[in-house]
């Protein structure tokens, strides 16, 4: 019996081995519900077990968007993070969606798959928000799109649309 | 054995949790050069607590032009930055007008103004302020910032966003920036009325004690 414990567990170690090979996390996911649909899981955080997401302890630059997809300017700015994630192993981007709970298997989870995201997508279900956006950052006005750029040195926060190349020259402001 | 059972549903769980592999997407090349004017400068601008707001001629769905100074029995005004095509915007429609027909006798009319750029986003076009305030029977004026010159003055950001202001012998002040509410989601499970705690302070003869909050919101949009 011991053995196949230890079967089990080493099936679990390879499993998380394989998942956190990108992501690398040294914090345990603590979703209050994940909605699932057409294949996609979208896991849905309070404010307080989305911190985690926002304070990563890794050896990437970490690139955080808060974004909707009713939201304009950010479904105009996607692709530049897709692009972002796919081209650069040093960086590691979180798509954090404000889309409604209710909304999630009519709008986003379609959205992910017409548009093919490949980078992680997280729901943000806070009602709090006026103590939550500060948290986030003094300075947010609570405007979407916004972006954090952290990684372990040192974190900048943009209330702002980027396009490719500046989303490229902040992200490239990180590297020593 | 226990152990094994309290381990597999573990290891299914944790399988289940890898993120979806990277497929190779195809993003789509977009020309650099029309994207590079959307990225705003950050305009730190705007009033704070205690400024005074500027007057302004806008005009109205009815086809009139209004102006704050055309209230003159006003004690102030709740001025709220709003449009058609954002769903915060949509969530407080009826707690708008609600906002309007308990304040407006009381002195505290709501001023609503569309700030976006129509060339942006069709759904925020006069016409179609028109047809929306037809159709959700707007007790208030909803002005239309067509040149988009009043927005920046204030320093709105996003929509909604509200600038309660107090007629002073010096001019319209501001009392309160800010949210609506504490809850867009879910109006029933609201429990800090921003705005109406402001203007009851302000109605007392007191200053609100919750002069500014943040709360998500759509990006105004400019012309690129």
């Amino acid at each position: 019996m011991r053995y196949f414990a230890a079967l089990i567990l080493f099936m679990l170690t390879a499993c998380v081995g394989e998942s956190s090979a990108d992501e690398s996390e040294d914090f345990v996911r603590v979703p209050k519900s994940i909605i699932k649909d057409q294949g996609i899981e979208v896991e849905v955080y309070d404010y307080d077990h989305i911190v985690p997401f926002l304070e990563k302890e890794n050896d990437k630059i970490n690139v955080v968007n808060f974004w909707a997809t009713w939201c304009i300017p950010c479904v105009a700015e996607l692709p530049y993070f897709e692009k972002l994630n796919q081209e650069r192993e040093d960086v590691s981007v979180t798509l954090i969606s404000l889309d409604f709970v209710k909304q999630v298997e009519s709008s986003l989870i379609p959205f992910i798959i017409e548009n093919d995201i490949a980078s992680e997508v997280i729901l943000l279900d806070d009602p709090n928000s006026n103590e939550w956006i500060r948290k986030v950052d003094e300075s947010w006005s609570g405007a979407l799109p916004a972006t954090i750029i952290y990684n372990n040195n040192a974190k900048a926060f943009y209330e702002q649309s980027f396009t490719f190349e500046v989303l490229v020259e902040e992200v490239n402001s990180f590297k020593l | 054995m226990k152990k094994v059972f309290y381990l597999l549903p573990l290891a299914l769980f944790a399988c289940g949790e890898e993120t979806e592999t990277q497929e190779e997407t195809t993003t789509e090349e977009v020309d650099s050069t029309e994207v590079i004017a959307e990225v705003e400068e950050t305009e730190t601008g705007g009033y704070a607590i205690g400024d005074m707001a500027t007057d302004f001629s806008l005009m109205n769905v009815d086809d009139q032009m209004v102006s704050l100074a055309d209230y003159e029995e006003a004690k102030g005004y709740i001025v709220i930055f709003t449009c058609n095509h954002c769903p915060f915007s949509v969530a407080y429609e009826d707690r708008i007008i609600d906002l309007d027909e308990k304040y407006k006798a009381q002195g505290f009319p709501v001023i609503a103004i569309n700030p976006n750029d129509p060339e942006e986003n069709a759904d925020d076009s006069f016409e179609l302020m028109k047809v929306r305030a037809e159709e959700k029977g707007f007790t208030f004026p909803y002005l239309f910032d067509d040149g988009q010159e009043i927005y920046p003055q204030y320093g709105a950001t996003k929509t909604p966003h509200v600038f309660v202001l107090e007629k002073t012998a010096e001019g319209n002040q501001v009392a309160y920036i800010g949210a609506i509410d504490d809850n867009t989601n879910e109006p029933e499970n609201v429990t800090v009325k921003y705005v109406e705690d402001a203007v009851d302070a302000l109605l007392n003869g007191e200053q609100p004690s919750v002069t500014e909050t943040v709360a998500i919101g759509c990006s105004i949009k400019t012309k690129s």
